[in-house]
């Protein structure tokens, strides 16, 4: 009902501009640029709900992955559960869990968390497990301890699989999270269902979302390049 | 019947939505028998769009496996796939094109393609070089090559991503509200009509639907793997998908 | 017994340099397998002696060496590192006094060749300064050029500078034993071969306790001071000097092993000038041809051979060369083939052979002829004491080209 109620006042908001171009449902620059104000708080919360549901779901996954690497049983069962959790549809997931945590952020959080945690943790396993045979065989003959071996060898040299599991993560994230207004927790997807058929609204609300996936996938990039210099530095 | 529900509380309210319906605000009979209509074109729309997202991807990708060019545009096709939201994807066809079946139809087939598309032509160039080149030492025809040794070899990465396609549009289908198609995301959008128990009620059958497809396309794609396959590791795989940065799908 | 914490002060020259290692009949059992992996083992190796383990796959050579650093621990029996048993250490503190490179190198690809061989030093916990000259120190050792090379990745370097970083790693805290796995089993056979020279001359240097892993007999007889041939079941065929397993190789397994050219890998083993050469008679012309009659009757040689002035071979006379007052220029054929002190019997052999002679003039370094070697000699030599037959970097004498 708040979503609906919502919606009518900001039709109202953009009709009174007048123009014919917003009449008309057009794709208005001039009405963007005047107007642009009012997607900067939902774009502030869609940031806020990809990484604070990227860390937590990373950080789940990464203790996850550290436990199944020194359990190797654990790898079936752990996989078998985040791959349920990421097939399950995040907008019903949403509503499956309002009876439990209520509207709002944490609902929409552990939404996102729950489907990111299968892509990173399958990626740190994979990045793990890559770890040529011999790198640890010389690591281990040379006096290094399990833990100095998985923290000085094995997780650098996971690294860029584990980047590549979280640039996947962040752009999922970003894309889901704009469905993340069904659970009350607002975003650009509420910006873009309060005015679905106004072609300037659609495009710029949609526009920010892959604007904002682009710019994580970007900076996540970058970070790996810094963290990995070894990965590009060939034979001259 | 009635009190073994109430036991679960607001998800027993939405178990005997889903069963025995109820009367609407509105006056109407929702739940019930009136799922199987909103089930049926749910389903219709999906099979609908994965049926032309197949028909495109699928040459497409075999194709530019073979001559293993445009790479680069295969397999960033999937992670521009990713980037853009489902719900701007609909939202911008209802802007654009208005709304309808055929609409709707046209988003998720731009939705279901990447995976397909991506997944295909990785798994065509994935095939050893040495098997593709002594089959064309015997005697085959490039079409042959393709069709013989190929798209059997390719069968079961191929049906990875469309299983991960058609979950994926099972999931967006139910946004199609929207664009003014009732599947089972009509509970959700229009949750006057149905209060909040027939949303619950829509999320948990949409949920089903979703593990449900997985484990289905699942034991496909486990029958069309060729036996000789099954055998091997499938780490090189993995690391290959990996390369390419895109998600692992089994 | 090192305690950890002497562990942590010791340097390049804090401990012995060389440490006694010996099997006391260490055994391995992997369970689920019926026959041992090793069975048995007993041998000793003396301080600062290369040993390899040499047989054909699945012979358990790779399991006796890992089980040495504890990368596979023993079932039965012991092992003992300079009279301490190995199991009474932590394994991490028995590793880093043990240097290990293997086939693979396995070199850190994230870690720069500088931060590659740092890692034993910087576990030990040595200061930074000590490290970065201990680097250095060793790029020279192993003859890379460490401005150059310090900084790169692994992935930057050639197959051959990979597998100096990987023994330079491996020397990086002076360990008085390393362990080499099929060093050079992955290099191609013109580079192995100078890898091995190089090898050998390094450890003519630093003088380790050595424990080498090969399938290849060849390189066995060529690198060790004393081979031990494992056969099936990880049983000790024999253990002996490269001479003496060659000569005398004690059953059929051993003798199949080496192979049935034994007595020409033997030959290999000497150098032209470990032997007794036959005295040359020497002349030159104008010299009064009756001194000269006088030196053929005193060689072991019919024919006297004629020299120039340095004492260098010019060709065999004929004997009318002596009939007259003076020895004259009448040669009846040319000084063919010429082999040199260094030659190893084998190459001086194969000249021979090549050119049909029976005989044939050896040079010193100079050029000037110092004996003559001939089919005979060779024929003796091969009846040699092996106790006298010199091998591994003792033999060593030529500089790989």
């Amino acid at each position: 009902m708040i979503d609906l109620l919502l919606a009518q006042v900001q039709l109202q908001d953009r009709a009174n501009g007048g123009a014919s171009c917003v009449a008309d449902n057009g794709f208005c620059p001039s009405w963007i640029v005047d107007n642009f104000n009012r997607y900067t708080d939902p774009l502030v919360q869609h940031v806020y709900l990809t990484l604070v549901s990227l860390a937590i779901g990373f950080s789940i996954s990464f203790a996850l992955a550290l436990l199944a690497h020194s359990r190797r049983w654990l790898v079936g069962p752990i996989t078998q559960i985040t791959a349920v959790l990421y097939t399950l549809p995040s907008l019903a997931v949403f509503f499956l869990l309002l009876p439990l945590t209520g509207r709002g952020n944490t609902t929409a959080i552990i939404a996102l968390v729950s489907y990111s945690l299968l892509i990173i943790f399958r990626n740190i396993m994979t990045g793990l497990d890559n770890v040529p045979g011999e790198t640890k065989d010389a690591g281990r003959g040379m006096g290094l301890t399990d833990r100095q071996l998985l923290w000085e060898v094995e997780l650098p040299l996971a690294l860029p699989e584990i980047l590549a599991g979280l640039r996947i993560a962040a752009t999922t994230t970003v894309g889901l999270a704009t469905l993340a207004f069904f659970a009350g927790a607002g975003g650009l997807g509420e910006q873009i269902f309060a005015d679905i058929n106004f072609k300037s609204n659609v495009v710029t609300a949609g526009g920010l979302a892959v604007l904002l996936a682009a710019a994580l996938d970007l900076v996540i990039l970058l970070i790996q390049r810094l963290l990995t210099p070894w990965t590009r530095a060939r034979a001259t | 019947m009635t009190t073994s529900y109430a036991v679960l509380g607001q998800f027993g309210d939405a178990i005997r939505f889903i069963f025995e319906g109820q009367t609407s605000t509105e006056g109407t009979h929702v739940g019930g028998s009136q799922f199987l209509d909103l089930l049926w074109e749910h389903l219709k729309l999906t099979f609908a769009a994965m049926g032309v997202a197949c028909a495109i991807s699928v040459p497409l990708g075999l194709w530019l496996g073979h001559i293993r060019r445009a790479s680069f545009l295969a397999i960033s096709i999937s992670n521009v796939g990713r980037a853009v939201p489902s719900l701007a994807l609909i939202a911008f066809f209802v802007a654009y094109l208005g709304v309808g079946f055929l609409n709707v139809m046209l988003a998720l087939v731009l939705l279901a393609i990447p995976p397909i598309l991506t997944n295909t032509y990785v798994a065509v160039t994935q095939v050893e070089p040495d098997t593709v080149d002594s089959a064309r030492g015997m005697g085959m025809t490039g079409a042959e090559i393709v069709r013989k040794v190929e798209l059997p070899l390719a069968l079961p990465l191929m049906f990875g991503g469309i299983k991960t396609s058609a979950v994926n549009v099972l999931a967006t289908a139910t946004i199609a509200p929207l664009a003014g198609i009732n599947t089972l995301g009509d509970p959700i959008i229009n949750v006057s009509g149905y209060g909040d128990t027939g949303r619950l009620a829509a999320s948990m059958v949409v949920a089903a639907l979703a593990i449900f497809t997985e484990l289905a396309l699942g034991a496909v794609q486990r029958a069309v793997t060729p036996a000789g396959l099954k055998l091997e590791s499938n780490t090189a795989s993995r690391r290959m998908r990996l390369r390419f940065g895109r998600e692992a799908t089994t | 017994m090192n305690s950890p914490e002497s562990a942590h002060t010791s340097g390049p020259s804090a401990r012995p340099s060389a440490a006694t290692l010996e099997f006391k009949e260490a055994t391995k059992r992997f369970p689920g397998q019926d026959e041992p992996a090793v069975d048995g083992l007993s041998l000793t190796v003396p301080a600062g002696e290369i040993c390899v383990l040499v047989g054909p796959s699945g012979c358990g050579k790779t399991t006796a060496m890992r089980m040495v650093n504890r990368m596979i621990d023993i079932t039965d029996g012991d092992i003992l590192l300079d009279g301490t048993s190995v199991t009474e250490r932590r394994p991490a503190d028995l590793r880093r006094e043990i240097g290990y490179a293997i086939q693979q190198i396995g070199l850190f690809p994230h870690l720069t060749t500088a931060d590659n061989i740092a890692t034993v030093p910087r576990l030990l916990g040595w200061p930074k300064d000590r490290i970065a000259a201990r680097v250095d120190e060793l790029l020279e050792l192993v003859s890379l050029d460490p401005a150059e090379t310090r900084s790169r990745y692994p992935g930057q370097l050639s197959g051959g500078q990979r597998q100096r970083v990987g023994v330079a790693r491996a020397l990086a805290a002076d360990p008085p034993l390393m362990l080499m796995d099929e060093p050079f089993g992955a290099i191609d056979p013109i580079n192995r071969e100078r890898l091995q020279n190089e090898f050998l001359r390094l450890q003519k240097e630093i003088r380790k306790t050595i424990v080498f892993v090969t399938h290849d007999i060849d390189e066995a007889i060529k690198i060790g001071d004393r081979i031990a041939v494992l056969q099936k079941g990880g049983k000790l065929a024999q253990y002996a000097p490269p001479a003496e397993l060659l000569m005398y190789p004690n059953g059929r397994f051993v003798e199949d092993f080496v192979g049935a050219d034994r007595a020409l890998k033997r030959l290999a083993l000497q150098r032209v000038r470990d032997i007794d050469l036959w005295r040359a008679p020497l002349v030159r012309v104008g010299e009064p041809a009756a001194e000269a009659r006088a030196k053929v009757a005193d060689s072991d040689l019919a024919y006297p051979l004629l020299v120039d002035d340095e004492g260098r071979p010019l060709g065999w006379l004929s004997e009318r060369a002596l009939t007259g007052e003076r020895v004259e220029n009448d040669l009846r054929s040319p000084a063919e083939p010429t082999v040199e002190l260094d030659d190893v019997l084998r190459d001086a052999l194969s000249d021979l052979l090549a050119h049909e002679a029976q005989y044939g003039p050896v040079l010193d370094e100079r050029g000037a002829v110092s004996g003559v070697l001939s089919l005979e000699i060779i024929g003796h030599a091969l009846k040699a004491d092996p106790e006298k037959v010199r091998s591994g970097a003792d033999a060593l004498v030529t500089e790989d080209s």
